[in-house]
């Protein structure tokens, strides 16, 4: 029985996702395309809304995406600090700029989609607030990351960093909720029938959800790939120098 | 453990060791405000206790680096690590030396610069007990960022960009406390898990200030 473990090797972790990334990467594509296209030009405007909805298929699954990458980040970490995998490490380096530039996504698309509808770009209310903070933890700890010269210190003070944010994001996603009333609607997609939005909007935002998910698997694949290979190729010339 | 604080906070409070800079900080904030929103007295009061709080926050925020990096540069912090008090303990040290030069001034000067601000009567009281409540959890903090970024030269916006994010829910809950304290209002509420978080954060941020600190000095 192969063990998760074995991609903890660098190679086989290189070989594998070799295998794998152009049949994810397919994926994303079409079920980004489709999920958008249908979502942009098949489904009814919103008899409120108008077709300001259609946002939706951008703004949800970025959002989604932004947390689960922090998420992703977080267990990665913990596998680095526990077994002290590199390639975890370096996939929690590779998906923190993934994961920043999902935050912005879901904030740009957040404001454009307010200004028409809440007639503000921006408002003080709990679930923006949240994720601005994400977003300052994702600056923080790419920074931390490109701070620290040592890979082994900065994936120890990384992984430390992304650990005790984790405690300190949930707190405080908790915290805002008392400090302010909000104005967001509830979610979009829950286990509660009640709660979700109509089925016409409801499958072409699945499909791009999924669109957005294999993207990021994709693109954490890719980057952890570039880390390995950048780190090799440091290791090789450091080589090269000893010998000359 | 005694012996280290004492020796901390001596050498905090003697020449060069910026003890009463961190004051004069908040006292410069302070007094900035009212000539940024103008001087009318009820605008000031009512943004007075988020004032005193963000004074309070920058104010031990440009101490922080002070904490452990001297003992980084002259090379005490690898005795330290050497010796048998464990870094868990020299970490929770370090942070109480911060609190106790940096933070019990804050709280001791809140009132006086109330004043300047025109702080309502009634908000004296929940404004020093909430920042005597939310002080201790923003030295450890600080102490942990302190720690993350003592290895690196020029750590100090850094520092700032690390620790300020998980200074919010301390935060919040702080002003709001105030806030409500300055309306009249029943406090119990956030003086309560601002209580939670200090407790929290020392019970806890001790042991991964010190794991941070044994890879720095690895």
């Amino acid at each position: 029985m192969a063990s998760l473990w074995e991609y903890a090797n660098p190679k086989k972790f290189i070989d594998t996702t070799d295998k794998v990334l152009p049949w994810v990467s397919v994926l994303a594509v079409l079920c980004l395309a489709t999920g958008l296209i249908w979502g942009f030009f098949f489904t009814p405007d919103d008899f409120r809304q108008g077709s300001t909805v259609k946002i939706i298929y951008l703004h949800v699954p970025s959002a989604l995406m932004a947390i689960n990458a922090w998420i992703m980040m977080l267990v990665a970490s913990l596998i680095w600090v526990v077994r002290r995998h590199h390639v975890s490490a370096l996939a929690a380096r590779a998906a923190a700029p993934v994961g920043v530039v999902m935050t912005v996504i879901a904030l740009a698309t957040g404001a454009i989609w307010g200004q028409p509808m809440w007639g503000t770009w921006w408002a003080w209310d709990p679930r923006l607030t949240s994720f601005l903070i994400l977003f300052l933890f994702y600056l923080g700890y790419i920074a931390l990351w490109e701070a620290i010269e040592n890979d082994d210190t900065a994936a120890d003070l990384t992984a430390i960093l992304c650990i005790v944010g984790s405690v300190f994001a949930l707190l405080s996603r908790y915290a805002v909720l008392f400090w302010n009333q909000g104005l967001h609607q509830g979610a979009s997609l829950s286990l509660d029938k009640e709660e979700n939005v109509a089925d016409v909007f409801y499958f072409p935002l699945l499909v791009s959800i999924a669109g957005f998910v294999f993207l990021f698997i994709a693109l954490v694949f890719l980057r952890t790939q570039t880390e390995i290979r950048a780190r090799r190729m440091r290791a090789l010339l450091a080589r090269d120098r000893m010998e000359a | 453990m005694t012996a280290l604080l004492l020796r901390d906070i001596r050498l905090a409070v003697r020449a060069g060791g910026g003890f009463g800079l961190g004051l004069a900080f908040f006292l410069i904030v302070v007094v900035l405000v009212p000539f940024g929103v103008g001087p009318q007295s009820e605008l000031l009061a009512r943004i007075a206790a988020g004032i005193l709080w963000i004074g309070a926050l920058l104010a031990c925020l440009v101490s922080l680096d002070r904490i452990f990096a001297l003992d980084w540069e002259d090379g005490s912090l690898d005795l330290l690590a050497t010796a048998p008090l464990p870094m868990e303990a020299v970490a929770a040290v370090k942070g109480l030396a911060h609190w106790i030069t940096t933070g019990l001034p804050l709280v001791l000067a809140a009132p006086v610069l109330g004043v300047l601000l025109s702080l309502p009567v009634q908000g004296y009281g929940p404004l020093v007990l909430s920042l005597l409540l939310g002080t201790p959890a923003l030295s450890m903090i600080g102490a942990f960022g302190a720690a993350l970024t003592v290895g690196l030269r020029r750590g100090g916006l850094l520092l700032s960009l690390l620790v300020l994010p998980l200074y919010v829910p301390t935060l919040i809950f702080g002003a709001e406390m105030a806030r409500r304290g300055v309306d009249g209002q029943d406090y119990t509420t956030p003086m309560l898990m601002l209580a939670g978080i200090t407790c929290g954060t020392i019970a806890l941020l001790p042991f991964a200030s010190a794991a941070v600190l044994r890879v720095n000095l690895r």
